[in-house]
């Protein structure tokens, strides 16, 4: 219980110290690189897309690249161990690739790739 | 790794999980391979054939009590018995989503949810005569998630299948095809507070396998019985698991989103997700407090009891005041959740397979309410408020009986459904030692008539007003799959006799 | 009544017992779910039903008379078990007894005539086929109520009687007098039935069981608190007084004539309202051992007898003194099932012969307005013997019945009840005999005043009118019923053949107490004061001509009557009254979100819930933080639990 307690403490105080240090200590120069999204998204507008809502085409991409990476991610410890799991492994593979190619095939055939 | 052994896995045993995903991978093949014009059609006739499946597969298996895919599922008579009940809940609510019939307008989705509400595309979609297609397979998925989460037998599997069935879930109720802003805020709202509870129920996962160093139900159970193991891990991982799983059945205080988002969703999607979300989430409820708590039954009941206490006060005092049927049925739901929970703490055989009952009850007596709700409509969609609905009664007997019936099921009114499944809740609860809360489910039932039966009195004796909403004529698909759930709220007040007694042979538990 | 009850399982033709009810119950699911379709062949149907029920229970009668005496004519049908859970068992059998056939048969013989009548009497109604589906349903729960083995079914049957009637009297409910005749009848008998229903919790919690055999054993063995069983034998009586227009909850049956003829003449006179003389004459297990209740049963008999009798005087609606003279013949049966032991089965002597003569003349009543453009005003009516002769002779069959006259079936009923009440003894038995005699004569003056004003003098009909009797469908019950009114009453008691037969269901027929007077002069005395009242009505009524219009400078007495004893003055003083203030009270503890259908509690539990109902903002936000703070309080409960 008692490191639990501690721990706790530890991390919301560092937590609280850092945001108010920061905000004490460091000096205050913004410039536009500064304020822009960090390493994500597009480009902030102060209004919205040419008067429509944000057009998705971008997310799109991404939620297809983070299917096909965590496809990679289950991939890669099987293929390191395709020795020992043998044919049961290869079946429950083929199958979860199976699944994911539906999908593919579903956004290929209702326009998920096309840009424009 | 060196030890590694591949898990046996009895695919009979799976049959129904593996036909509904069968069905719901197909449904994803034919939104990317068929022709627009034959879509619809087959996408139901894809979701019934699997519902239909997992169904005879389930009446195939009955008996069967196994632990399977290295003790990750098990396949028992209550999984079982819940099984079958989401199955024939999915086939009323593929029925009330399939019917596009004329008089309700062009059916209840969206022409195409990422159309801006209010654009001209959506206009024009509308005009096409297009509607959503991928809802099908959605509710395919999400059936899927509620077929394994009862089954689950250890805490990764659980939280899967729950992410499984909340997702699809998620879209689902953003999809309405009128009052779409209504309808998205109920999505997003969903959405948000479900990932809320679903990272507390992570985070009791982790304490609880920090507790016992196992995920599985058996092993949990093990460990609490040793007693040598820090109890602070584990009680506090058994209230964040609490919190998920109460999240889902609607219990208070984790309730809040219930009225807005069951008002929010297409009504055919409340019907399911007031159905059958509420039986899959009673049933990983009840295995994980019946399998891996019951030797805790001590430190857990108060804070148990407080939650069912609050539940049924809650969601009969909230209804009351509600001037809308579709918030109303919702707050009946909380109220419900209440009532089944008093099953879930007496802890015995009874009173499972009395929550087992109860559920089965409920969850077709609200398809069939939900199903009323479509059919009576003003011309800018369903009038679901209660003014609106002064002397439907008279103008339409028919339905306005049906609708009657299912509140009078829900009120627990002697000879419907209703009335058995609370006699056998309360009952079990009265054994197990629970009479006090009992007897606050017998205050709050009475409570919750009132307001059941002020929406009788205010269909059959209050003058009908001018220009009230019409009342479509059903087509097939709702027509069948109100009469499902009147045969079944009737059969089973009547003669309830056969169902209790296969609720009776699912208990108990097999891990 | 001392031996225990024990039913034996039904065997061979017994099995049909369950056809009974479900025949009649198929007719009117058929016939109200089968919508227009059915409307060429529904009334076929509709008649089908009651006979073929019939038949089986001629066939169960007749292999019942073929078996010993005693228990083994008793026969349980098990159909199913509703819900077992542990302690508690509910079961849905049916019981077979001497009783409840002796029930079937009226239920069924009667009710298949009147079936036949209706094809007549309805032809031009657009919802024949609704009427036929709703009469359909009133005979299965009726039968449901009588072949009950358990306070429970009975309890079924009971509630679908009520529905029956409630659908039956509001059947032309474009009319609002009779709809709100139709919510009257409901209401009035809710309060009877809150009473039946504390009487089966009662029962329950004192015997553990709903069955009639459990519960008669029970009260036999004498271990229930005596206080118990008179609680017990009182609240039964308020359903049954309920059921069967008893006094003080009379005031529903005169308005409920506004259902057509036929209802009133199955529902209002012959079954449904005799009900309540039944729920008396089953539990007699249960009065044997509480004499307190028997004698309120008597009192409301007497009660109930005379008031009756007074209102009939004072009608000029010829089916509201047919009503009036029901209450009051009930009052006669009441009065003889709560004399006890040995007079059950006199009452349910009574009742059959009444079922015979007051169908009879409620459907010649039919005839004559259906002959008068539905006119119900005697007034209007006169000399209409010789236009429509049948019609005068069938309801003849049935005066001369029910004033008692040798040999019609009335005469033999009413004697036994007058005789088993004054052999009593002592001043209850006096008073009793004695009222039952004046009730006599009161029943002679008001019968003979109906006879006369609309059967004999000049005729006062108006001249677009052209009486007639009625089609020939319509007057073959009257006569069937008009043969039975003359020779039921013998038949039943030839040899004590009715007592004998209903003995093992409640109780032998003794003797009570010593002859007061001998039977034949108190026949004679009992005929001597309805000669009287015959006469008298003959001389103030027949003698003078009637004007159209009732006189307006009429003696209190007659005021009163008119008012029916204000009855609804008494009902709206006791029961509504009082219960509108209490509501009016409660209410004023929180008007907000009320509206004018909430009323008491539930007014507070509104404004409980209309304040909390702001803890709904619809903010995620909120909903998240109350969600974290419902986390917070479940996991410190479970750990405060475990360290605590």
């Amino acid at each position: 219980m008692i490191p639990i307690v501690v721990l706790a403490v530890l991390g919301v105080g560092f937590a609280v110290f850092s945001i108010i240090a920061g905000s004490l200590a460091g000096p205050k120069r913004f410039n536009k690189a500064k304020l822009e999204s960090y390493e994500c998204g597009i480009e902030p507008s102060p209004q919205a897309f040419r008067g429509h809502r944000f057009p998705v085409k971008y997310y799109l991409t991404a939620m297809l690249f983070i299917v096909f990476d965590i496809e990679i991610i289950f991939l890669y410890p099987w293929a390191v161990a395709f020795n020992k799991l043998g044919m049961f492994g290869l079946v429950e593979m083929i199958l979860f690739i199976l699944a994911v190619f539906v999908v593919y095939a579903y956004v290929w055939r209702r326009g998920g790739l096309e840009w424009d | 790794m060196s030890d590694f052994h591949s898990p046996s896995i009895a695919y009979t045993a799976l049959a129904p999980m593996l036909c509904i995903g069968a069905a719901a991978i197909v449904g994803v093949l034919i939104d990317a391979f068929v022709p627009r014009a034959l879509r619809w059609s087959a996408q139901i006739a894809a979701a019934l054939l699997g519902l239909v499946g997992a169904l005879i597969a389930v009446a195939v298996l009955a008996g069967t009590h196994t632990v399977t895919a290295d003790t990750a599922l098990s396949i028992d008579g209550p999984t079982l018995f819940l099984q079958g009940t989401i199955a024939v809940l999915g086939i009323g609510s593929v029925l009330l989503v399939a019917d596009r019939s004329p008089a309700l307008d062009g059916g209840a989705f969206a022409a195409q949810a990422a159309s801006t509400p209010g654009s001209a595309d959506e206009r024009a979609g509308i005009q096409a005569g297009r509607i959503q297609t991928e809802v099908f397979p959605l509710l395919m998925f999400a059936v899927l998630g509620m077929m394994i989460f009862p089954a689950s037998n250890d805490l990764l599997v659980l939280f899967v299948s729950l992410e499984v069935l909340s997702l699809p879930l998620y879209l689902l109720c953003g999809l309405a095809r009128r009052r779409r802003l209504l309808s998205q805020e109920a999505a997003v709202k969903y959405f948000l507070l479900g990932a809320f509870s679903s990272a507390f129920f992570l985070y009791g996962l982790a304490l609880l396998y920090g507790y016992a160093g196992t995920v599985s139900l058996s092993g949990i159970q093990a460990a609490t019985l040793t007693g040598q193991h820090n109890d602070t891990l584990l009680f506090l991982g058994l209230g964040l698991l609490s919190v998920g799983m109460l999240f889902k059945i609607g219990a208070a205080p984790f309730h809040n989103w219930v009225p807005d988002v069951y008002h929010g969703a297409p009504t055919p999607i409340t019907a399911f997700m007031a159905s059958a979300t509420k039986v899959a989430a009673f049933g990983a409820l009840l295995r994980v407090f019946y399998v891996s708590f019951a030797g805790l039954g001590w430190e857990w009941r108060p804070a148990a009891w407080g939650v069912a206490i609050l539940t049924m006060v809650v969601g009969s005092l909230f209804a009351v005041t509600q001037t809308d049927v579709k918030r109303m049925l919702a707050y009946s739901s909380v109220a419900h959740a209440g009532f089944i929970l008093v099953g879930v703490i007496a802890l015995n055989r009874s009173g499972l397979s009395g929550s087992l009952f109860y559920l089965l009850t409920y969850s077709l007596t609200t398809v069939g309410a939900f199903g009323v709700l479509t059919l009576v409509r003003d011309p800018d969609g369903e009038a679901t408020h209660l003014s609106r609905w002064a002397g439907l009664g008279r103008r339409s007997p028919v339905i306005g009986s049906v609708f009657a019936l299912f509140l009078l099921a829900l009120a627990g009114i002697p000879l419907t459904s209703g009335f058995t499944g609370k006699f056998a809740v309360f009952s079990a609860g009265v054994s197990g030692g629970a009479t006090p809360l009992v007897i606050v489910g017998v205050i709050t039932s009475a409570i919750a008539a009132f307001f059941y039966i002020r929406v009788i009195v205010m269909m059959f004796f209050a003058e009908p007003v001018a220009d009230g909403p019409i009342v479509a004529t059903p087509g097939g698909a709702t027509a069948a799959s109100i009469a499902m759930a009147v045969a079944v709220t009737i059969v089973l007040g009547v003669f309830p006799q056969p169902i209790l007694d296969m609720a009776n042979h699912a208990a108990p538990f097999y891990h | 009544m001392t031996s225990t009850t024990h039913y034996v399982a039904a065997t061979g033709v017994f099995h049909l017992t369950f056809l009974l009810v479900l025949l009649p119950t198929v007719g009117a699911a058929v016939l109200l779910l089968g919508g227009r379709r059915t409307n060429p062949w529904g009334h076929l149907l509709g008649c089908a039903m009651p006979i073929l029920s019939f038949v089986i229970g001629v066939i169960e009668f007749v292999a019942l008379i073929g078996r010993d005496g005693g228990q083994s004519r008793q026969l349980d049908q098990h159909l199913w078990s509703w819900v077992p859970a542990g302690s508690f068992h509910a079961n849905v059998n049916l019981l077979l007894d001497p009783l409840s056939l002796v029930f079937v048969l009226l239920i069924t013989g009667v009710g298949s005539l009147i079936h036949v009548y209706s094809v007549g009497y309805m032809e031009h109604d657009p919802d024949r086929r609704r009427f036929f589906g709703e009469l359909n349903l009133f005979v299965a729960a009726m039968l449901l109520l009588v072949l009950a083995d358990n306070y429970l079914v009975l309890y079924v049957g009971w509630e679908g009687v009520g529905l029956a009637s409630y659908l039956l009297i509001g059947f032309w409910s474009h009319k609002p007098s009779a709809a709100v005749a139709a919510k009257k009848a409901f209401l009035v008998n809710r309060v009877g039935d809150v009473g039946l229903s504390l009487a089966i919790m009662l029962m329950f919690t004192t015997f553990g069981t709903f069955a009639f055999d459990g519960i008669f054993n029970g009260a036999a063995s004498g271990h229930a608190h005596s206080g118990t069983m008179t609680a017990i034998g009182l609240l039964l009586l308020l359903g049954a007084c309920g059921k069967s227009a008893q006094a003080p909850l009379q005031s529903w049956l005169l308005d409920a004539m506004e259902g057509p003829t036929p209802v009133s003449a199955l529902i209002h006179a012959a079954t449904m309202v005799t009900a309540g003389v039944y729920l008396v004459a089953r539990s007699a297990a249960i009065y044997d051992v509480a004499p307190h209740a028997r004698v309120a049963v008597e009192v409301v008999g007497a009660v109930t007898l005379v008031m009756g009798a007074i209102i009939g005087c004072a009608y000029d609606d010829i089916k509201k003194v047919l009503a009036a003279s029901t209450m009051s013949q009930i009052g006669y049966m009441m009065l003889a099932v709560g004399i006890g032991p040995g007079a059950y089965a006199i009452g349910i002597l009574h009742l059959l012969t009444h079922g015979f003569f007051k169908a009879n003349m409620f459907l010649s009543a039919g005839s004559v307005m259906h002959g008068n453009n539905d006119e119900v005003n005697m007034r209007r009516y006169g000399g209409l013997r010789k236009v429509m002769p049948v019609t005068f002779a069938c309801f003849s069959f049935g005066y001369l019945a029910i004033i008692g006259m040798i040999p019609f079936s009335g005469f033999f009923s009413k004697d036994k009840i007058i005789e088993a009440a004054l052999d009593k003894g002592g001043f209850e038995g006096g008073f009793l005999g004695t009222i039952a005699i004046v009730g006599a004569g009161l029943t002679a003056f008001y019968m003979t005043r109906l006879m006369a004003m609309t059967f004999f003098g000049v005729k006062r009909w108006p001249k677009d009118v052209h009486p007639h009797d009625a089609p020939r469908v319509m007057l073959i019950p009257m006569a069937i019923l008009a043969f039975g009114s003359l020779v039921a009453g013998y038949l039943l008691i030839l040899g004590g053949s009715l007592q004998h037969f209903l003995t093992p269901a409640v109780g032998g027929s003794v003797e009570v107490g010593a002859h007061t007077i001998s039977p034949v002069v108190l026949s004679l005395i009992t005929l001597a004061v309805v000669a009287g009242g015959v006469t008298s009505a003959w001389y103030l009524v027949a003698r003078k001509p009637i004007p159209a219009e009732p006189p307006t400078y009429v003696t209190p007495a007659t005021k009163a009557a008119r008012a029916s004893l204000y009855g609804d003055a008494f009902n709206e003083g006791v029961f509504m009254r009082p219960g509108a203030y209490l509501t009016r009270a409660l209410v004023f503890f929180d008007n907000r979100g009320v509206d004018g259908l909430v009323n008491g509690l539930a007014a507070l539990v509104g404004g409980t819930s209309a304040r909390f109902r702001r803890l709904q903002t619809g903010f995620v936000r909120s909903y998240a933080l109350s969600m974290l703070a419902g986390a917070l309080a479940l996991t410190a409960t479970l750990v405060l639990v475990r360290v605590g």
